[in-house]
């Protein structure tokens, strides 16, 4: 690149938005780096230690380790995991087990849905059971809301992470603030 | 909107996650480029579409993603059974209320 | 005085809660919580609108959903309004509009009404065997006509500007009904644990006890009970009360649809609340309390407004403190219309006589009628009415003949008996089944997990009642909580509620067609559809014998109500003609949905912007501050050229080609799909799903690749980069991306399970710039790091990773328009950046933005195929002229057997070639067939179509693609494209029209 020139900004494609009601935040979340992580049975043990997080393996369910990083269960060899702070990319590159990591950070765009009106909310686009008892705190699943597909994290009794891909950010915040407003707790 | 116990997932999900992939245990020939027309129409044309008993493969297209087996009885849309991709066909047998079960595991 | 029909001190109304609202242009007062129908009623107003056929003046019939006649429009006064509103159904807000359907000039003055002295002319299937001559005219006038003539309300012409909702959700009992049984049933339920779902059709709970005021509950009236017992419900937190919200759908796997009607009572609803709500329930266990709807009798004259179902005038009596007229008549084969007879009786109503079809009724009734000093006549039947726009008077004699006795009423009370509600359980695949004794159907066995309880089950006497419904909701929540604890758990057991009931709701189907009764006059089975009894006779007269002819036939219960006050009355005439017994004759299904449901409702968020997402690219703010036009393209919107001032599409078409050719342009590719394909074995993955070989290509080079079906037909095709030996960068068309990655995921989880490798999508992952044109290595090159991007370093079919204006890229150079070309990949979210800045330098030196149409064309000017339009699902490799791409030596992939049908090897395959319009200025019309001999007689012996036609600016002149019939054999033939106006003469030349020698791209 000539010198001086500066590298190219980043954007986003909705983190400027913004929506608040009356038991109901819906924030976009800053990015982070994503890694789809697949592998066998055989090597979760391995790869959990490169990651320093233990990967889980029953369905529905996520693991966060120390340093935060969090790692959600999508199916019997496939995690994603998702780290504010450090790039997963560069502890899998170290890690001699037989795997497929790939960098989706810029793939998937997060949202949290947070308050008393949260459920409803979702449960106006997702046919899954959200009650506390099927779908507990750090319970995860790739799942669909209205037209689209999401994973869906829960992180609070209240508290939703909603992760889908880039260009249907724009659905899922149009269909969210939609639902929002006739969302009957 | 039918509810299908997905084997991955270990429990019921709504059929809006799931996304129909046609007859099971059609085997793939092998070596495929030996096989005279009658065996190959017999592999890729012809199926079956019966009352009753129909096994056939969805996936959790939006869910953990496999592809998986299930027994479904067309004229309810009730399913007998599901189980992981690979794994022998199951059978089934009509009980004494005119309902299925599973073969070895009949009351 | 909210009406002169209102009587003091009766009802539940609060008289000083008053609302105004307009019917047909007259301004009317109502009390809040009444009906539109108990409020037009309350002011005399029984004529509410003309029926379907004959436009005879009806009236209001009931007082629930099953309502067949009163249907109004309804709206606020704005521009939107409703058609086909039950008037029983829609409760009056202030300000609500109601106005009269099918009718002109007016109500009370219908010059369609002429159809009922012309009714001889259209007995039932008069439209199979009336209009048949001559045949044109059928379409041209009959139907128009007719279909003008007939019908109810006329559809709103504006978008509907309301907000529907819906709601997802899981529950372990569903009640569906809240009279008696229901609450009951959900109270045990509720206390054993579970998390419960009440719904209720009314705005209030209490199902029969709106009317019935002698049942008592433990000593308190039924009805102040039932409210108490909701409202104490409601309070638990694994309660859902739901008013105002029908069942109106039971799917498979205990999946019940409910309608909410959330704002459609309320005068002036908040802008965020929506009209409807729908409700998707999943329920482990489902209680079916949904009660029993009463039958009116039938007899000539039985369809005059005035004429009323007896529990119908007890609600409006007992809820709304309504008279449904001040001298009324009664006319049953049933007791519980002597209830309503008292209750009428007792606030002062004249009751001038129970007519009762039955030759013997029980001594207590008589007794209790004679105190009240009604005459009682058993074995008599009403053989006509008088009266147009409301009943005057009625006739009635003993059966078995005699003199006839005439009667001054103003409004005539039937009832024929009680049909248990079984539509929820019919559509939960149950089989109903005839019960001999009390003549009617009754739910059979459960087929789902459910159970019916209550009325719509047969139970009519209210201790079982009770007892069964305080057992059904235990049961139930003990069955859903052993289905997710895994235990159940025994509850202390609820004692049954004191109870004191004297309305009995068993009755025979009697008097539904006794056909002396029938002479003479209209004697209506079906109001809303206009079929009579001897519709009904006509039918098996002709030949009909199982119920699903007569119906088609009749149309008796396929209007809106689906006949819920008819069809056992159409059976019962149809079986008594036919001489066989009811269950023979048959009774046909009920179908989904149980009342008419709002499209809104159905479609409820998905509307707008909700309809289908709209995916954009990560440039998109890019082309729109250029100045694109875009095209839709699947989901996506994608540039579709770049008009400069004054341009039009086909001048910024010709622009942006000839400068994409002689200086550079810029290209958003970002749609096309992508998957990363990782693992050890990710090329013998490869070579099985492409029909080329992978083994050999080494990492930093690309290939395109075919995919086919196993049955040899192109599929989709794409270049592939090899990122390393275990990684490839994968790219699909726009639009099959997703089928792309389900076929790959489909061989390598049930195929090939072995093979350790593993699929991503990545096609939102990455921006991706195609710079193309003899300047597009000038116009990255400033912008690249750690890339020898050379003509020698880096060729034709090569990727690299760098990085590109200082972000990490993948960097391919790639070419789909036979120039130099680079697609430059960077994480999405530095997209536009990137984008923003080679704009700059490409600006500098001449280079345009293009779109889709520009690729469009260039691509077809180097005979690039598009799989989709160039092809279409019978298209191979060989045909498209890319036999090359197949791998001789592999000995499997996708598609390798299907590729030796003997159709795919025959002589005479449409193979791809290039046509070349003979004038040198049409261009083609893509779709367009193709003939050899344009002279031949029609029709013609098509030998190909066009695929793909533009206008080149570059070869100036048109240029098409097409299949053609042994095409390349035909290369320099002239073939004809017959069109509307004239004969296209073409030649048939090669796929590649500019630059054949190919040297362009290795610029």
């Amino acid at each position: 690149m000539v010198d001086g020139m500066t590298p190219a900004p980043r954007d986003g494609v909705i983190n400027e938005h913004r929506f608040a009601i009356p038991g109901l935040d819906i924030t976009p979340l800053p990015p982070a780096f994503r890694v789809s992580l697949r592998a066998g049975p055989d090597d979760v043990g391995a790869l959990s230690q490169a990651l320093d997080v233990g990967l889980p393996v029953a369905p529905k369910s996520s693991a966060i380790g120390k340093s935060g990083r969090q790692a959600l269960w999508l199916g019997p060899d496939e995690w994603l995991i998702i780290d504010a702070e450090a790039d997963p990319m560069i502890d899998l590159e170290k890690a001699k087990a037989v795997h497929s990591a790939v960098d989706i950070s810029h793939r998937n765009v997060a949202l949290a849905i947070s308050g008393r009106r949260a459920r409803a909310t979702l449960e106006a686009g997702c046919p899954q059971d959200l009650a506390e008892r099927a779908f507990p705190v750090a319970a995860c699943s790739r799942t669909v809301l209205g037209k689209i597909e999401v994973v869906l994290l829960r992180e609070g009794p209240e508290r939703f992470r909603l992760e889908c891909w880039r260009s249907f950010a724009d659905y899922a915040w149009t269909f969210l603030s939609e639902a929002a407003l006739a969302a009957r707790p | 909107m039918l509810l299908i116990a997905c084997p991955y997932c270990g429990e019921e999900r709504p059929e809006l996650e799931f996304r129909h992939a046609g007859e099971a245990h059609v085997a793939r020939p092998d070596p495929i480029a030996e096989i005279d027309d009658a065996a190959f129409e017999a592999f890729f044309f012809l199926r079956d579409n019966p009352k009753g008993l129909i096994w056939e493969r969805w996936r959790h297209v939006h869910g953990c993603g496999r592809f998986f087996n299930a027994v479904r009885d067309t004229v309810s849309d009730r399913f007998i059974t599901t189980y992981k991709a690979g794994e022998v066909r199951r059978e089934v047998v009509r009980d004494d209320e005119g309902g299925y079960q599973l073969k070895g595991e009949e009351r | 005085m909210s009406g002169a029909m209102r009587i003091a001190g009766k009802g539940r109304l609060v008289p000083a809660r008053r609302v105004g609202f307009t019917f047909d242009g007259q301004a009317m007062q109502a009390l809040c919580g009444d009906t539109l129908a108990s409020a037009l009623l309350a002011n005399g107003v029984h004529l509410t609108g003309r029926s379907f056929k004959y436009h005879r003046p009806r009236g209001i019939l009931s007082a629930g959903p099953e309502e067949p006649n009163a249907l109004l429009d309804v709206s606020r006064g704005g521009n939107t309004h409703t058609p086909n509103v039950r008037a029983p159904v829609q409760e009056v807000f202030d300000g609500l509009v109601a106005r009269s359907q099918n009718r002109w000039p007016s109500l009370t003055f219908d010059l369609g009404a002429i159809n009922n002295f012309l009714s001889p002319l259209f007995p039932a299937g008069f439209y199979y065997k009336t209009f048949m001559w001559p045949k044109a005219a059928w379409t041209r006038f009959y139907e128009p006509v007719i279909r003008a003539a007939a019908g109810l309300g006329v559809a709103p012409k504006e978008p509907d500007p309301d907000r529907y909702a819906n709601r997802y959700i899981h529950c372990d009992v569903l009640v569906i009904g809240a009279g008696l049984a229901g609450l009951l049933a959900a109270q045990a339920a509720a206390e054993a644990g579970a998390d419960v779902i009440l719904c209720d059709e009314q705005p209030a709970v209490g199902g029969a006890l709106w009317h019935e005021i002698d049942t008592r509950i433990d000593g308190e009236e039924g009805f102040e009970w039932a409210q108490a017992t909701a409202q104490a419900l409601s309070g638990r937190d694994n309660v859902r009360v739901l008013t105002r919200t029908t069942a109106f759908s039971y799917q498979a796997q205990n999946m019940v649809a409910l309608v909410e009607r959330v704002s459609e009572h309320v005068a002036a609803p908040a802008r965020d609340q929506p009209r409807e709500r729908l409700w998707q329930v999943r329920a482990k266990q489902v209680i079916v309390a949904t009660g029993a709807i009463e039958r009116p009798m039938v007899f000539s004259g039985n369809d005059r407004p005035g004429v009323l179902l007896a529990s119908a005038a007890r609600t409006y009596l007992n809820h709304f403190g309504v008279a449904v007229g001040a001298n009324v008549g009664v006319y049953t084969a049933n007791d519980s219309a002597y209830a309503a007879a008292f209750d009428l009786a007792d606030a002062g109503i004249n009751i001038l006589a129970i007519i009762d079809f039955r030759d013997e009724v029980n001594e207590g009734l008589r007794e209790l009628a004679a105190q009240r000093g009604i005459d009682v006549l058993c074995g008599h039947c009403v053989t006509g009415t008088a009266g147009s726009l409301r009943i005057s008077g009625m006739r009635a004699r003993p059966r078995s003949g005699g003199p006839e006795r005439k009667w001054k009423i103003d409004a005539l009370i039937t009832s024929s008996g009680w049909t248990p509600s079984v539509h929820l359980y019919s559509q939960s695949r149950g089989k109903v089944v005839w019960d001999a004794a009390t003549q009617r159907f009754l739910p059979g066995p459960p087929v789902q997990d459910m159970v019916t309880i209550g009325a719509c089950n047969g139970t009519d006497e209210a201790a079982a009642l009770a007892d069964e419904a305080m057992a059904a909701g235990k049961a139930a929540a003990r069955l859903a909580r052993a289905a997710h604890d895994g235990a159940s758990s025994d509850t202390p057991s609820q004692s049954r509620p004191d109870l004191t009931v004297q309305t009995s709701r068993a009755g025979a189907l009697l008097g539904a067609g006794s056909r002396e009764v029938l002479k003479g006059g209209k004697a209506f089975v079906d109001f809303q559809n206009d079929v009579t009894a001897k519709d009904i006779e006509l039918a098996v007269r002709e030949g009909m014998r199982s119920i699903e002819h007569i119906k088609r036939f009749t149309t008796t219960g396929m209007a809106t109500d689906q006949g819920k006050t008819s069809n056992l009355h159409g059976l019962a005439i149809a079986a008594e003609m036919l001489d066989r017994p009811i269950p023979e004759v048959g009774l046909t299904t009920f179908r989904h949905p149980y009342t008419p449901v709002s499209f809104g409702a159905l479609v409820n968020h998905g509307r707008g912007p909700l309809f289908d997402p709209t995916r954009r690219t990560a440039m998109h703010l890019a082309h729109e501050q250029q100045g694109a036009e875009f095209e839709d393209v699947g989901q996506w919107k994608r540039p579709w050229y770049y008009p400069q001032a004054g341009e039009d599409m086909a001048a910024a078409v010709n622009r942006e080609c000839r400068t994409v050719r002689e200086v550079a342009g810029l290209f958003d590719a970002s749609t096309l799909g992508k998957i990363e394909v990782v693992g050890p074995d990710a090329a013998k993955f490869l070579d099985l799903v492409y029909t080329n070989g992978w083994d050999k290509l080494s990492p930093g080079r690309c290939k395109y690749g075919i995919m086919l079906r196993e049955d040899g037909f192109i599929f989709d095709d794409g270049v592939v980069g090899r990122i390393a030996n275990d990684r490839f960068h994968v790219t699909t068309t726009t639009g099959g991306a997703p089928r792309v990655l389900h076929h790959m995921e489909d061989y390598l989880q049930t195929e090939y399970p072995d093979l350790r490798v593993w699929l991503t999508s990545t096609t939102d992952q990455w921006a991706v710039i195609a710079v193309q044109g003899p300047k597009a290595r000038d116009i990255i090159a400033p912008f690249v790091e750690g890339i020898d991007i050379s003509a020698e370093a880096m060729p034709h079919m090569s990727v690299r990773e760098g990085q590109v204006c200082g972000v990490a890229a993948r960097l391919f150079r790639v070419s789909f328009t036979g120039e130099t070309g680079f697609e430059v990949n960077v994480p999405a979210d530095y997209g536009k950046s990137v984008w923003d800045m080679l704009w700059t330098r490409a600006r500098a030196l001449g280079a345009c933005c293009y779109g889709t149409e520009t690729m469009h064309v260039l691509r077809a000017e180097k005979g690039y195929i598009i799989v989709g339009q160039d092809t279409d699902g019978t298209v191979t490799p060989g045909d498209a002229g890319l036999g090359w791409a197949v791998a001789k030596k592999k000995t499997d992939f996708v598609g390798i057997r299907g590729l030796k049908r003997p159709d795919l090897v025959a002589d005479g395959r449409k193979q791809l070639v290039g046509l070349h319009s003979r004038d040198g200025r049409t261009v083609l019309e893509e779709g367009a067939q193709i003939v050899a001999d344009p002279h031949q007689s029609v029709p013609m012996t098509m030998i190909g179509h066009v695929t793909s036609a533009y206008w080149s600016e570059n070869c100036g002149g048109p240029i098409a693609l097409a299949l053609v019939e042994n095409g390349r054999q035909r290369i320099g033939e002239t073939l004809y494209v017959p069109m509307a106006e004239e004969v296209l003469a073409v030649e048939v030349t090669e796929t590649v029209f500019f630059d054949r020698a190919g040297e362009r791209i290795n610029g």
